[in-house]
């Protein structure tokens, strides 16, 4: 090596230099609240450089709000949406949309119903327009109804013969019973065969309702602007939605594997048990000791010693779920089947081992100068902006969170991460879902 | 794209990328032959640092496929300088994320980081273009590793298996046919030796692109890049990229792939197609135009209209055309049939189609709107300068120049109909084609 003649030490002692004196750069955006002539509230991250805006609208709830036996609907609603609006049908909204170059995206998840759009500067007034004509005024037309349905038909079909999506299924089945968590949004071949235009409807007085609205916009708009933008898209919605949140799912897993036999050369595990909440006082912790442990960002306890050490897998990973109704604290791994067993074994001695002996000082700094060198690096751009502004205010997070978030990651002790590590990992709760033929574990108990 | 659909999109090929040039671009060449591009935005403190190498997978010696991308795997394994998995955990370290991709054509890394973080990066990854270390115990394990991966990717999905058949079909000589993670019993049996003299050949300062976007200026990155890359020494002769070409096509092949873990069955056409050439690039642009034209959006493409509103024989199509690549590529079509509708009916359905429009000709309308969504994507484009940059990696590794990157949008716009359809024309022709049925086992494709 010509130019680095000196030693490693070197560049370490620079990382150091970087990590202690420069502190990472501070999230810079600058977030007013908004509050529109008619009374409805957002935050704006005012950036004019570039002529369009991202706005984000979330409702709180989501696929979860399902009717019993309509399991589907909320998915299938959501996706009919943009199929046909006031005087619109499907192709004709499709066209007005292009014609505008505006993009709209709305979809459910479990917890929020969201919609995603982004439109120019140039013709905003008229982008607008049509959004709101897709929210208000959805036709839930027969034919576009029928051609939707098949589509979606056709993913749920799909999803059966997928070694992921059958272990998602069968884990959720098992971790939250009868509860929606406990089934697939999408519904089933069933459930959502039977659906119908009334479904439709009442799928979206379950969904929206002013009370449950969240908004934020990035992008070349003013404050005024996005008042105005506000009252002309928003106030038109039923003040509430016509049912009342979800009922808390109740964890129901018992410790142990459940093996599902399906024939493919390389098995698919996930693995976990309860979690944390969003709003527990140890999230913070909770949150380093999975990125140490489990996340992507660093070069994780289980990559080391699962992939480096021994090249059982291409991935393991693990996350926090803080869902709305039930938490979980759970981890994904894929290993030929000959090498599952071997995958499984070592993930139960690591979740014992960070239960029993925490984290080391060094490896908690580690975490924290990643996550607060890390943490500014999401506001990027308009639409992550957007949906980071979104996101803090569905979880309760104050505007000036952006500003002392990395204060309150610096802030947490070797104590607290190693007390959190013995409440939150529980190596005699771990339940394992494998699908495929793995060698050395239990005979398969369930049909996929 | 709906949500709902996200499953079936997978089953598309990759999408033609949004047009570049959205953000000027600063360039020069340091004195060893590394190019050098910079890419402002100043909205925040960060930075995105690539690589390019001019060289992947079909550049490959025969006998050796996956190679370059096991190497890309081995770049994480240490220098003289760094031990094995110590460049990434000094990229988090800084709050950074690292990591690197392998196509037919190049080989490229990247960190994202804290703008100030710059040098840092530079000088680990002009460390480790020449000076890298792998012990045989790191190769054995990577080997494994990148088994797990082609276990995941490719073993583990009927469609990645099908896709691979057919590339295979696709190319009579060229070596697009070979996947790029390698066949499995060719993966198993690369050494260190051969990763090594890949590396020793093509990992060096006149093979490679440096680009640099984000927070940054033009005169600093260019310090910093003489300081940190100027020294490395070059690989003398450099061979041209010349990988064995296609002969005539002559003859129309079918592949029909059963497999109990396929729920939907499926159609896929592809057709060899002219790529990007410097300062020739139209052709490309009349392929790219037309992919938008049949199936960019279910409700206003042609086949959308035809197939999925009209007849109702699908309920799922896309076209899909990337130009960006060394040698002559390939135009995609998919097709998923609605239920009842046996793949037969769904092929001849398609067929007729594409020989209806190429009766019909392109409505204006569609063709304006096309146009106005190609201006806008240069407008939401500057939105993400990471996804520019590899648009301007992407391009100058296969041989375009920045002046042809630029000029993309403009050629784009000026294409016209006509054009369009007379480049359809000489596109469909199947003897120069291959089509695939992919269906569940017990179903034999009806």
């Amino acid at each position: 090596m010509m130019q680095i003649a000196a030693p490693i030490v070197r560049v370490l002692a620079l990382c150091a230099l970087f990590a202690s004196a420069a502190l990472p750069a501070r999230a810079q955006v600058a977030v007013q609240e908004v509050v529109s002539p008619g009374g409805i509230r957002a935050w704006l991250a005012e950036e004019h450089s570039i002529p369009f805006t991202a706005l984000e609208i979330r409702f709180r709830g989501g696929a979860a709000l399902d009717a019993p036996e309509r399991r589907g609907a909320i998915n299938l609603m959501m996706a009919l949406l943009e199929e046909g609006a006031g005087p619109l049908d499907a192709r004709a909204f499709a066209e007005a949309r292009e014609e505008l170059a505006a993009s709209f995206a709305f979809e459910a998840s479990d917890d929020v119903a969201r919609i995603s759009a982004r439109f120019l500067s140039e013709n905003r007034d008229e982008s607008v327009a049509l959004l709101k004509l897709a929210m208000m005024e959805p036709r839930f037309d027969r034919d576009a109804l029928e051609r939707v349905r098949a589509q979606v038909l056709a993913v749920i079909r799909s999803e059966e013969t997928d070694p992921g999506a059958i272990a998602g299924r069968v884990f959720d089945r098992l971790a939250w019973g009868e509860h929606p968590y406990g089934s697939s949004r999408n519904g089933t071949v069933e459930s959502v065969s039977a659906l119908g235009q009334a479904d439709m409807r009442d799928a979206w007085a379950r969904v929206f309702g002013r009370d449950r609205l969240y908004v934020a916009a990035a992008g070349d708009i003013t404050a005024e602007e996005l008042g105005l933008l506000l009252d002309e898209l928003l106030l038109d919605l039923p003040e509430s939605a016509s049912v009342p949140p979800a009922p808390e799912a109740g964890y129901r897993l018992e410790p142990g594997v459940t093996v599902v036999g399906f024939d493919t050369p390389q098995a698919v595990a996930l693995f976990g048990h309860e979690g944390i909440a969003r709003d527990d006082p140890d999230y913070i912790p909770a949150y380093i000791l999975n990125e140490v442990f489990g996340g992507r960002g660093l070069q994780s306890r289980l990559t080391r010693e699962l992939r480096e050490r021994r090249g059982l897998t291409y991935g393991v990973s693990t996350f926090l779920l803080p869902m709305e109704y039930g938490r979980l604290v759970m981890g994904q791994v894929r290993s030929d089947n000959s090498r599952m067993a071997e995958s499984v074994a070592l993930i139960r001695r690591e979740w014992a081992r960070i239960a029993g002996e925490g984290l080391t000082g060094a490896e908690l700094e580690e975490a924290k100068t990643y996550l607060t060198g890390a943490y500014p690096l999401r506001f990027d751009g308009n639409a992550p902006i957007a949906r980071i502004l979104v996101g803090m205010q569905m979880i309760g997070l104050p505007r000036d969170y952006i500003r002392n978030r990395n204060d309150m990651v610096r802030a947490v002790t070797l104590e607290d991460v190693n007390r959190v590590a013995r409440r939150l990992y529980q190596p005699d709760k771990l339940h394992f879902v494998v699908v495929g033929r793995p060698d050395g574990l239990p005979q398969p108990e369930q049909k996929p | 794209m709906r949500p709902a659909l996200a499953l079936l999109t997978a089953l598309a090929l990759l999408l033609s990328g949004s047009p570049a040039a959205a953000v000027p671009a600063t360039t020069f060449t340091l004195d060893n032959g590394m190019e050098v591009v910079v890419l402002e935005d100043h909205r925040a403190p960060v930075v995105v640092h690539m690589v390019w190498y001019r060289v992947g997978a079909a550049d490959e010696p025969p006998g050796k496929s996956g190679v370059a991308h096991f190497l890309e795997h081995l770049l994480f394994k240490g220098t003289d300088d760094l031990g094995p998995g110590e460049f990434s955990r000094i990229v988090a370290r800084n709050g950074g994320s690292d990591n690197a991709f392998t196509s037919w054509d190049y080989t490229a890394y990247f960190q994202r980081v804290a703008a100030d973080r710059l040098e840092l990066m530079m000088r680990m990854e002009a460390d480790r273009m020449r000076d890298l270390r792998m012990s045989e115990e790191d190769v054995a394990t990577e080997r494994q590793v990148i088994l797990e991966e082609r276990g995941q990717r490719v073993d583990s999905q009927p469609n990645a298996l099908f896709r691979e058949q057919r590339g295979a079909a696709q190319f009579l000589n060229h070596p697009y046919g070979i996947p790029v993670i390698g066949w499995r019993h060719e993966m198993e049996r690369l050494e260190r030796e051969d990763a090594y003299a890949f590396y020793r050949r093509y990992y060096a300062p006149n093979n490679a692109i440096l680009i640099v976007a984000g927070d940054v200026r033009p005169q600093e990155v260019r310090a910093l890049a003489e300081r940190y890359y100027g020294p490395l020494e070059p690989t003398p002769d450099l061979p041209p990229r010349i990988r064995p070409q296609e002969p005539p096509q002559l003859v129309e092949r079918r592949l029909t792939f059963a497999d109990p873990r396929i729920a939907q069955p499926y159609i896929t056409r592809s057709y060899i197609a002219p790529e990007r050439d410097s300062g020739d690039q139209r052709a490309a642009a009349r392929l790219t135009l037309l992919a938008e034209v049949l199936g960019g959006d279910g409700a206003t493409s042609m086949l959308g209209r035809k197939l999925l509103f009209e007849e109702k024989k699908a309920i799922f199509v896309s076209a899909s055309y990337d130009g960006t690549a060394v040698d002559d590529t390939t135009f995609g079509l998919v097709m998923v049939p609605a239920a009842g509708v046996s793949l037969q009916e769904a092929e001849a359905a398609l067929d007729r189609a594409l020989a209806e429009f190429l009766e019909e000709g392109i409505e204006p309308e569609q063709f304006a709107r096309i146009r106005m969504q190609l201006r806008a994507a240069r407008i939401y484009g500057r939105d993400n300068i990471g996804t520019l940059a590899r648009e301007y990696g992407a391009g100058l590794a296969t041989g375009l120049t920045v002046a042809d990157i630029e000029a993309w949008p403009d050629i784009l716009q000026e294409v016209s109909a006509e054009e369009v359809l007379a480049a359809a024309r000489e596109l469909f022709d199947r003897d120069r084609a291959v089509t695939g049925w992919g269906m569940p086992a017990e179903e034999g494709g009806q």
